[in-house]
């Protein structure tokens, strides 16, 4: 049940991309088909998983324990960063079409802020391993169904007229507000 | 190119924020009001102009191979150093900034400047690109906030302009922030092109 709250919250009431701000950048740069939208969505949920687990581990047994907890900016994007790299060079080797499917979106997945913050938040907010594992699936479970919800409703809007200035970002962050809004319905839910 | 020249590019026709539309994370959620898109955007400055002297300098001791990860350190210090000062002088600004401080270094900006720009210029160069980058995404920053904390709230620093009943709390809100900047780049786009 405990697990259930932490998804649900999660996915749709602090939804990472449009109640926290956080992964902006891949979904205003990777939403404009849904197809890439859900390769880059897999790819988030299969690295935030493993990358808080690890972070979470080295906070509490490597950074805690000797007391350099001012090192954990630091410690984080390079675990984050070389674990990336890790993921890529494994999945060459064991899953070639799984290697396929993600390849391009794995380099960029380092910069996307919301692995550090996720990684940081877990810290904060004092979740155990378990806690913090769900925390994190469920996390890019949500940003995946912003990125799809917002590639579907792009591809439809290039269809349309819409005005020269409006082009391009503007109306994609317009659309996001819109999207944001009706996200907030579910405020209060948990 | 002159340092004069370096500035504008910066502040203006490489504006970070509505031209470059980088660094998207901390300019929509910290602009709540001026003075905190203000804030983020003066320690997001300091990282960057730090960082593209530091950069600059090492850039040939640096082996290419491993450059990526080199400025990461470089880069991941200095926001360190911030958010330790921050943490330290003004408690109140850290925690509402919370998250977004230990983010900078995930900032495309920085990264972005540092290997586009401090990598192949000398340190004084360096600096006045980083002062006008940095300067261009304060100014964006502030500009955002005190939008939103108008339309929001009728105030802007905390200073009242028009009565809090005809705000919309809207805008301070999540969608508020994307509403607003999408506007904003619109009519920058439009100004650009005109």
């Amino acid at each position: 049940m405990e697990y259930l709250l932490i998804f649900i919250a999660a996915v749709f009431v602090n939804n990472i991309v449009l109640t926290q701000f956080l992964g902006i950048c891949p979904f205003l740069g990777v939403s404009k088909k849904i197809e890439t939208a859900v390769g880059m969505g897999a790819a988030v949920t299969f690295v935030l998983t493993i990358s808080t687990i690890v972070t979470f581990l080295v906070q509490k047994y490597v950074l805690d324990p000797f007391n350099m907890g001012y090192l954990q900016t630091i410690a984080f994007i390079l675990i984050i960063a070389a674990l990336v790299q890790m993921v890529e060079i494994v999945l060459k080797k064991v899953s070639p079409s799984l290697f396929q499917a993600l390849g391009v979106y794995l380099p960029l997945i380092t910069t996307n802020c919301c692995i550090l913050g996720v990684a940081i938040l877990v810290i904060q907010k004092k979740y155990n391993l378990m806690e913090s594992t769900v925390f994190a699936f469920s996390t890019a479970i949500g940003f995946a169904l912003a990125l799809i919800i917002m590639a579907g409703i792009r591809e439809q809007i290039a269809m349309t007229n819409i005005p020269k200035g409006m082009k391009g970002t503007p109306i994609a962050l317009i659309i996001a507000g819109l999207l944001a809004m009706a996200f907030m319905g579910f405020s209060g839910i948990v | 190119m002159s340092n004069l020249k370096i500035l504008l590019n910066g502040l203006i026709t490489e504006n970070p924020t509505f031209v470059l539309i980088l660094g998207m994370c901390p300019t929509l959620a910290t602009t709540t009001s001026g003075l905190n898109g203000m804030s983020m955007g003066l320690a997001t400055a300091f990282v960057l102009i730090c960082s593209n002297m530091v950069i600059s300098a090492l850039k040939n001791v640096i082996p290419d191979m491993v450059h990526i990860p080199a400025y990461i350190v470089v880069i991941a210090t200095f926001v360190t150093v911030v958010q330790m000062c921050m943490q330290a002088f003004v408690p109140e600004l850290y925690s509402k900034l919370g998250l977004f401080i230990p983010l900078i270094v995930v900032n495309c900006i920085v990264l972005g400047r540092a290997e586009s720009f401090a990598a192949k210029h000398s340190v004084i160069n360096s600096a006045f690109d980083g002062i006008g980058i940095g300067l261009g995404f304060a100014g964006a920053l502030t500009l955002l906030g005190s939008l939103r904390e108008l339309l929001g709230t009728g105030k802007v620093f905390g200073l009242t302009l028009m009565p809090e009943q005809y705000g919309s709390l809207i805008f301070v809100l999540a969608p508020g922030a994307f509403i607003v900047l999408g506007y904003l780049v619109a009519i920058m786009n439009k100004l650009r092109k005109a």
